[in-house]
């Protein structure tokens, strides 16, 4: 057995265990790392097939960023896990039917009979200067031109969406922002009223009395 | 250089125009509040003369068949934009009365609109994945956009959860197609198909992309979203989620089951009689227990896509030409509809019961009778079109030899006349409670709408062939 075949099954178990380790660890956090373990050990196969940048890409974006956000929401949020574990009895025989026809209608088709080595033959390993980077860039601007537009097209609506659903806009008077043009703007009679009064003002008689008295 | 650019025109003037409003409605939102509206429907005018200008039945590809621009193509992209049209004159009022009228709510739906126009003139797995994704994101936020309606965000998260999971089951569809043909442009998925034997993992993909696409449609029994969405939507929002997406479900059926897949017919075939059968079945027999006007419009649209259905199992072009016909018509006709519901709700009242109704007829002559004309064309009764839409259909199944299946389909359309029969009882037969106001508060460019669209459905019933003829053209080519 070759070191590589080894390393691929090392990888494969590491990942199968911890996606069950996602699923069936009871605390949330610790099911976040088991997903991080899944992505290094998925990012490992991808290196053995000389994916070399989508595998640092699985690193970077998905353990770097995503799952640290979701670590992060995870603490904050302070799930109480009980109530979304009611009914898993209950659910348990549909699933595990639900399951079991699933597992028996993939295992009839991703098989050796349909994607055996005849089929798709392994690839060639590539030489030693080749930049898997390149090559991806150059598939995605020629080839997948479209697709690539059409997914910047799809990342701009999401954040479009995320700021309409999240962006809540106070009711005037409820919060007050600076607004510099108005500063500007503003005349002296907009802030000050100018009253008229007559300039002496009569003093009253019994006002007079009682400070006589004093 | 220039070929191309005239080809795609009306997808780059699109996304530059929902681009341009997007920044630009930020600067002039409280200056001139209408003015995105008003540039959007420019826009999308514009966009339909750009089509219509350009237009030819040749089919020309770029972008190493990413993209097709053809008559079919074209064709639904008119009646998209068009609709949209319709969509945003008639949803602004309802919108603006809730407070929910921002100029986000058009920059999305246009975006939506390029999600459907993708599909429509998509021609690999992957612009039909992004173009599918593009449109539905898209409403999915449209419909959560009402924050403060609970059940707004309930119909926004039960959508939203099921299209993912929809979405999921089309992509292992196809890849499970492009594990065995090895491409995912649909010409060589064409010829790769109708050459190779038809092999185990081939009738899989084939039916997680056929579940997939149900679920989409809105066909049962994957429909249990529809009645939920439909109702819990905003009526400004369900207006365009019950029109143009269904047009864009019918480009992405045609384009993978027709365009690739057409050789393995006997498969899916099959398939697809069981899902037109219990669609009608549901969509007709469920709908008369309800009592919400939406609801009964959302099981409605059920049976209708179970009609559509049918044009596909027929199996030939002039089927597809009635199918793409059928759906076509019925987006014209749910507009119309929630165009009514739209008209009669105020500020507070939704208008969505059928006891809401009652005694229309006295109370507002003209929003009735417009109301009678859809629901009449919607259960097929003769001069309108949609009796029209639905004999094409029937016709074809005859032709191909399933009669059996035709009668089912006239049997359920009898069934289904019952509820629309009700509505139309409610409006002229039933005493109005009597703390009901007069039902004038539509604005005028929604009334004259409506007066449009029900005079459409009376003369495109009785002078149908043009269009008919158009699309059988279209789909020859």
């Amino acid at each position: 057995m070759g070191i590589e075949k080894l390393l691929f099954y090392v990888f494969a178990a590491t990942a199968v265990l911890a996606s069950l380790g996602v699923i069936g660890s009871r605390n949330p956090v610790r099911a976040a790392l088991f997903l991080v373990l899944a992505f290094v050990a998925t990012a490992g196969i991808w290196l053995l097939l000389q994916a070399e940048f989508l595998g640092i890409v699985l690193i970077l974006v998905y353990v770097g960023a995503v799952m640290v956000l979701f670590l992060f929401v995870i603490m904050m949020l302070d799930i109480n896990l009980t109530p979304l574990r009611e009914g898993f009895t209950r659910y348990l025989p549909l699933g595990a039917v639900v399951a079991v026809v699933v597992l028996a209608e993939m295992s009839l088709v991703l098989n050796p009979q349909f994607f055996g080595l005849e089929h798709f033959p392994s690839p060639v390993a590539l030489a030693a200067g080749d930049s898997n980077t390149k090559m991806l860039g150059q598939l995605l601007f020629t080839e997948y031109l479209y697709a690539f537009e059409l997914a910047a097209v799809l990342l701009l609506l999401a954040i479009v969406a995320a700021i309409v659903l999240t962006l809540r806009r106070r009711k005037q008077g409820e919060v007050l922002y600076q607004d510099i043009g108005a500063q500007v703007r503003v005349q002296a009679a907009d802030r000050l009223t100018m009253v008229k009064m007559p300039a002496v003002v009569a003093v009253k008689e019994d006002n007079k009395k009682e400070s006589d008295d004093e | 250089m220039d070929m191309m650019l005239h080809i795609l025109a009306p997808e780059l003037l699109l996304l530059a125009s929902s681009m341009a409003l997007l920044v630009g409605d930020t600067f002039w939102e409280k200056r001139y509040p209408a003015l995105t509206f008003q540039l959007a429907l420019v826009s999308l005018v514009m966009i339909v003369g750009v089509i219509l200008a350009t237009f030819s039945t040749e089919s020309v590809q770029l972008f190493n068949g990413g993209f097709i621009r053809d008559g079919v193509a074209d064709v639904l992209k008119v009646s998209m934009l068009l609709m949209t049209v319709v969509v945003f004159v008639f949803a602004r009022d309802y919108l603006l009365v809730r407070g929910i009228e921002r100029g986000e709510y058009y920059v999305m739906g246009m975006i939506s609109l390029l999600g459907m126009m993708v599909l429509a003139s998509a021609y690999d797995m992957v612009s039909l994945f992004m173009g599918l994704e593009i449109m539905s994101l898209a409403l999915y936020a449209m419909i959560a956009m009402h924050k403060n309606s609970s059940t707004a965000v309930e119909a926004a998260i039960k959508y939203f959860v099921l299209g993912a999971m929809a979405t999921g089951l089309l992509l292992y569809g196809m890849s499970l197609i492009y594990g065995v043909v090895g491409s995912l442009r649909l010409d060589q998925i064409y010829q790769a198909v109708s050459i190779a034997e038809p092999t185990l993992v081939l009738s899989m993909g084939l039916v997680f992309v056929i579940v997939g696409l149900s679920f989409k449609f809105g066909i049962a029994p994957f429909h249990m979203w529809v009645p939920d969405v439909y109702h819990g939507s905003p009526t400004g929002i369900t207006i365009f989620l019950a029109a143009a997406p269904k047009i864009a479900a019918f480009a992405l059926m045609f384009r993978l089951l027709i365009e690739g897949l057409e050789s393995t017919i006997v498969e899916w075939q099959s398939l697809l009689i069981i899902l037109a059968v219990v669609s009608l079945l549901v969509g007709n027999i469920v709908a008369i227990a309800q009592t919400n006007l939406k609801r009964i419009l959302a099981y409605s649209a059920i049976s209708h896509m179970g009609f559509v259905l049918m044009g596909f199992i027929a199996g030939n072009i002039d089927g597809y030409a009635a199918a793409m016909f059928y759906v076509v018509i019925y987006g014209l006709m749910s507009i119309g509809a929630f165009g009514v519901i739209l008209a009669l709700s105020r500020h507070g009242f939704e208008a969505d019961n059928i006891a809401d109704l009652a005694g229309l007829g006295r109370r507002n002559p003209l929003m009735a009778l417009i109301m009678l004309v859809l629901l009449l064309s919607m259960a097929g009764v003769p001069p309108l079109v949609g009796f029209y839409a639905k004999l094409v259909i029937l016709t074809q199944l005859v032709e191909v030899g399933m009669v059996s299946l035709a009668v089912f389909a006239v049997v359920m359309s009898i069934i289904g006349a019952f509820y629309y029969l009700r509505v139309i009882k409610a409006m002229y037969f039933d005493e109005p409670a009597a703390d009901m106001m007069d039902a004038g508060f539509a604005t005028v460019s929604l009334r004259y709408g409506l007066m449009m669209v029900g005079a459409l459905v009376l003369v495109l019933g009785i002078l149908p062939n043009g269009m008919l003829s158009l699309f059988a053209q279209v789909m020859m080519y």
